[in-house]
């Protein structure tokens, strides 16, 4: 590991006025992506800025939504009663990631701002239409994330909450990678008055995305059997020791069909 | 530098350590405590697993600063004098080692599993375990050791 100073702020604000004076500064949450990444030398900040104690933590029902404050960790939200009732797809997310000790360290707010493309989370925040909250102003989840590994974030902008607008049903379902446990697939079905949002992770070369021809075809009838194979294109899709373009296309399609059984 | 206190296995350690020194390094390397072991570099194995506050964590994945004024319970801290912790006990008599090394955190891991659920399956068993990789075992008699201690602890 490279050296690097440690600090941690009381508040957003002075989080954000130490790494405006910083020459590479970093945030950090649970640590669980960020330690990784600089135990293998593949970021070197000269100082890392712990939001622990800027108060990010609690779950508020807003009515039409629900709103998690930044550092909830993954447990936090898998074992929230209001999380649980409102949007229980998001409490069974959290549950699903990695394992219980990252569980129990890792964030929401880090996971959004870190927007790995095999990540959880991202599928929820596009899959509902989500809007991220940070200390300048509120960003929907269409132009939050913005690649892999890319978000709308300034350099100093902290998320503080995210909010989830309720939907009529919802469910995750991932096909976990067998030893990491992040997604090989992923995918978000969320079905409002309007519409149905369906979102996928760990397979889109550009990360998380939404995908038409399934909210289409769900929109028509909302069953398993409206995903017809041939329905999911493998073009844009990833390809890797893991999975091929084609099968994870094939995973899409299943994951979807279990989505829908389990919104019931 | 900078300094952080923590309570170890009821002991108070106060010590100056470089500021991106890891929570495992510190219990390992400044305080001697060797019974936590790094297994990987990516946070996977869970052979560094500890409590904090009695919550399970990777000890690796986390600077000491992190942990400052909290409370560390490690493998060392967890039996009663001579008697083992009825987890640790449940390993010895149900074979769930072989050569050690995932074992300190296994223990750990399993520790809260078990606290903190009641009427575990098998099946939650193993996937409590999902933190923790062991590569002897096979796991069978990991698993038959938690559902033996599971019953004494409960
Ligand atoms: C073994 C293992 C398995 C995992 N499995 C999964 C999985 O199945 N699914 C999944 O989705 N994830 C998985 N993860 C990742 C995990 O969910 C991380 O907790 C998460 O991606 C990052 O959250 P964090 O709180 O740990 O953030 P950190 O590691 O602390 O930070 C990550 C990045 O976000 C920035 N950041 C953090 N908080 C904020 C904020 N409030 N505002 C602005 N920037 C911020 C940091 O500067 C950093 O760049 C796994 C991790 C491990 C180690
Ligand atoms: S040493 Fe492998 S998870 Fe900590
Ligand atoms: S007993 Fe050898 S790694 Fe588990």
């Amino acid at each position: 590991m490279y050296s690097n100073k440690y600090v941690k702020a009381t508040n957003v604000n002075k989080a954000a006025s130490i790494i405006a004076d910083a020459e590479d500064g970093k945030f950090l949450a649970g640590g669980m992506t960020l330690i990784p990444t600089l135990k293998q030398r593949l970021a070197s900040p000269d100082l890392i800025i712990d939001l622990s104690d800027c108060k990010l933590t609690g779950i508020e029902d807003e009515g039409a939504s629900i709103r998690i404050g930044a550092m909830s960790r993954h447990v936090d939200v898998a074992e929230s009663v209001l999380v649980q009732n409102a949007i229980p797809a998001i409490a069974n997310l959290a549950s699903q990631i990695g394992d219980r000790q990252v569980r129990n360290r890792g964030t929401i707010g880090g996971s959004l701002a870190n927007n790995d493309p095999a990540a959880c989370y991202p599928s929820a925040l596009l899959g509902l239409g989500g809007t991220i909250h940070t200390q300048n102003r509120s960003i929907l989840a269409e132009d939050f994330l913005t690649g892999m590994f890319e978000t709308d974030l300034e350099e100093d902008e902290i998320i503080i909450g995210i909010s989830f607008p309720k939907p009529d049903k919802a469910a995750y379902v991932k096909f976990p990678n067998p030893a990491s446990r992040y997604a090989m697939v992923g995918v978000f079905v969320a079905k409002f008055s309007d519409g149905v949002r369906v979102a996928v992770t760990g397979a889109g070369e550009d990360g998380v995305f939404r995908a038409s021809n399934i909210e289409a075809a769900l929109d028509e009838s909302f069953k398993a059997n409206s995903i017809i194979d041939g329905l999911v294109s493998a073009d844009n899709l990833m390809s890797d020791i893991h999975a091929s373009a084609e099968y994870r296309a094939h995973l899409i399609g299943e994951m979807t069909r279990r989505a829908v059984i389990a919104c019931g | 530098m900078l300094t952080v206190s923590m309570n170890v296995n009821g002991n108070s350690a106060t010590h100056e350590v470089p500021d991106n020194t890891l929570l495992v390094t510190f219990l390992r390397e400044t305080l001697g405590l060797t019974g936590t072991h790094v297994g990987c570099d990516t946070s996977q194995c869970g052979a560094c697993i500890v409590h904090l506050n009695g919550e399970s964590v990777k000890s690796c994945s986390l600077f000491a600063a992190q942990a400052d004024g909290a409370k560390i319970t490690t493998i060392e801290g967890i039996a009663d004098g001579d008697t083992l912790h009825p987890m640790q006990q449940a390993f010895h008599e149900n074979h769930g080692l072989q050569c050690g090394f995932c074992t300190p955190g296994m223990v750990m891991s399993a520790i809260e599993l078990v606290t903190k659920n009641k009427n575990l399956t098998e099946r939650d068993i193993r996937e409590g375990l999902e933190g923790n990789i062991c590569r002897c075992t096979g796991y069978h008699n990991i698993v038959k050791s938690i559902q033996a201690a599971a019953e004494k602890m409960s």
